[in-house]
């Protein structure tokens, strides 16, 4: 019977799409980098501890407890409490889903944006590209921090704002490597079949530049949530993002500055987080940049 | 010309790229026309204009080209005035292309069906399923071995004459009026090359579509082909049937073309060619164009272009030898041509 079963799956597994094939292969070659794996298990872990972390922690994470100030880690307070009695281990695990939620989104927003500005432009050329990459290059002139900060001023401090912000400096990033590639893409010859088959420019940009184009895009999204995550808690930090008492990251780390030399670990385990997150992130972005594209890989 | 039944009629068409450096003629008053069900044969060196005549005929001349001026009559409609709208429902539908690459003319994306089902789903407006069952059909008709399995594979999986014969079944699947080959064979294995040219011919009077093939193969011409049309520097030098262009060609461009063939009937130890380039089309002799590289030039080449200009053979022939206007010597261009002679100075290339 079992033996029947597994004869069943194995034609089954012959007749299954070539890109779920090619989507194993990356698979293959990722699983044999062990630095991505490393971050990559740690993103798994990070989302894993965002959706249910704030169902584990027994403590509140924005109620002050006065008898409980400034202690060091011990075995009830694991990362010890800051300067208004809370457990730092539990703001860290509920700030978790914040630094995860801004960096999605913000890349997402902002790649959405920067695709579609970016394929438009390498598609069409000529003036739509001019206008459309001198105001990219007006926006990257700005240091990305700078301009999220400026932003975030207008705006106000919140994390939406901070979302808005992040997505706005993301756009030109993904607008520069998406015009790039589609450059590129749009000269090879079926692209101009299509066009011969009486495709029209939307079925040409979307179904057939798109497509293969997305190597590129996945790897700068990837890179990029690192960026977005820093900047984030920079700007939280600055005291423009996040408000108290939001557990956020960069907050926790600017309301620990005050006791750095008596008390450290207020400071030292947002930071810790912050550099965890990043790290993962970078370490995942490079080894899907190499497996995806071993060309750029320098 | 029989202009009864002439599915495509082009007349004087120009097409020029503006560039910084000026206007350059890529196609400079260029005429024909295919009959229902003929095949024409358009022959040319890189650069003739060969493959932009096609191209502004499919209207799709990108920036910063543009067709200048000229008719392009398809089925009594003027394709020039069409909007972009309507030339996409004629691009891949009532006409079609064929492209030289077949390496590089599938989407290496998607699957062999899914790109023949988009010729269905674009003008015909069929779900995936219909499209793909009729796609089916066309990869039977183009004499893929186990259809349905390749309407599965992706292009890297196929052989060059594999994809070559899918790009076949997708520029036939709406069964267009006319079928444009853009050398349709080049990059193809010479074994592989017949039998894709059988493929193409049998499918073209079998489905009574009239072809325009561009080739700079003159033996594919004389397989497939029931006129020609000779051109050279963005111009047609001579237009006849294909029997009479092999039997009696009278410009020293088409003699030359011919004689540089090789031919298996004789010992020959090296190949003729035609000495010199192809003129750039930005930097055109004033005269005629050729005269720079043929053995029979004389001033008046030189100086002026003759008309095309028809023939008692029925040929149309662009040059002055086969004028009153002659003033060199009686020459017979096929027999003469090896031992051209030369009168005017300068004109070696």
């Amino acid at each position: 019977m079992s033996e029947t079963t597994a004869n069943v799956s194995k034609e089954e597994k012959k007749r299954i799409n070539p890109q779920i094939e090619s989507l194993k292969n990356v698979w293959r070659k990722l699983k044999t980098n062990y630095l991505a794996m490393a971050g990559g298990i740690l993103i798994i872990l990070f989302i894993i501890t965002a959706i249910v972390g704030p169902w584990l922690t027994t403590l509140d994470p924005n109620m002050p407890n006065v008898q409980a100030r400034l202690q060091g880690p011990s075995s009830e307070f694991w990362f010890g409490t800051d300067h208004h009695g809370r457990d730092i281990f539990t703001r860290i695990v509920h700030g978790m889903s914040i630094t995860l939620y801004i960096g999605f989104f913000s890349v997402a927003i902002g790649m959405v944006l920067g695709v579609v500005l970016g394929i438009v432009a390498g598609y069409y050329g000529r003036r739509i590209d001019a206008v459309i990459m001198r105001i990219m290059d007006v926006l990257l002139a700005f240091p990305g921090i700078l301009l999220a900060l400026g932003i975030v001023a207008v705006l106000g401090g919140s994390i939406n704002n901070v979302i808005i912000a992040i997505s706005i400096f993301s756009i030109p990033v993904f607008a520069r490597i998406v015009r790039g590639s589609t450059l590129s893409v749009r000269k090879l010859e079926y692209v101009d079949a299509v066009r011969a088959l009486g495709a029209s420019d939307f079925r040409i940009i979307f179904l057939h530049i798109l497509p293969n184009i997305l190597s590129p895009i996945i790897v700068q999204a990837t890179l990029h949530i690192a960026t977005a995550v820093l900047t984030a808690t920079g700007l939280s930090f600055l005291g423009l993002g996040a408000q108290p008492p939001t557990p956020e990251w960069g907050a926790m780390l600017a309301s620990g500055r005050n006791y750095m030399w008596d008390h450290p670990h207020i400071a030292l385990f947002p930071g810790l987080a912050i550099v965890l997150v990043v790290l993962a992130f970078n370490l995942f972005g490079d080894g899907v940049r190499d497996t995806l594209d071993p060309k750029i890989k320098s | 010309m029989d202009n009864t039944n002439t599915i495509i009629k082009v007349d004087n068409l120009q097409t020029s790229f503006f560039t910084h450096r000026g206007e350059v003629k890529a196609v400079d008053g260029v005429h024909f026309d295919v009959p229902a069900g003929k095949t024409l044969g358009i022959v040319g060196e890189s650069g003739s204009g060969k493959s932009i005549t096609s191209l502004s005929i499919m209207r799709l001349i990108e920036s910063p080209g543009r067709i200048k001026g000229g008719n392009i009559t398809f089925n009594g409609e003027d394709l020039l005035a069409k909007t972009e709208a309507e030339m996409r429902s004629i691009r891949g539908n009532k006409i079609s292309m064929i492209f030289q690459e077949p390496m590089t003319s599938l989407n290496p994306v998607y699957t062999i069906g899914d790109q023949i089902a988009e010729a269905y789903q674009i003008h015909q407006g069929l779900s995936k399923k219909e499209a793909l069952q009729k796609s089916l059909g066309m990869l039977e008709l183009v004499g893929i071995p186990s259809p349905k399995a390749r309407l599965k594979a992706y292009p890297h999986e196929l052989s060059g004459g594999m994809r070559q014969r899918a790009m076949i079944a997708i520029a036939l699947a709406c069964n267009p009026q006319l079928l444009i080959a853009d050398e349709p064979t080049t990059a193809l294995d010479v074994t592989i090359q017949a039998q894709i040219l059988r493929l193409i011919s049998g499918l073209q009077k079998e489905l009574g579509m009239s072809m325009l093939l561009i080739t700079h193969d003159l033996g594919v011409v004389a397989e497939t082909c029931d006129y020609v049309a000779v051109m050279y520097a963005g111009k047609i030098v001579e237009y006849a049937d294909v029997t009479t262009l092999f039997k009696q060609p009278k410009h020293p461009y088409t003699v030359g073309l011919l004689k540089s063939l090789p031919r298996h009937d004789i010992d020959q130890d090296e190949l003729q060619v035609i000495k010199g380039m192809v003129p750039s089309p930005d930097d055109l002799p004033e005269g005629c164009r050729f005269a720079p590289r043929c053995p029979f030039a004389r001033e008046m080449c030189v100086n002026s272009l003759p008309d095309l200009r028809d023939q008692e053979e029925g040929n149309q022939v662009r040059c002055w030898i086969h004028t009153d206007e002659w003033d060199g010597p009686e020459v017979n261009v096929k027999d003469d041509y090896d031992y051209g002679y030369r009168t005017v100075e300068g004109t070696e290339s």
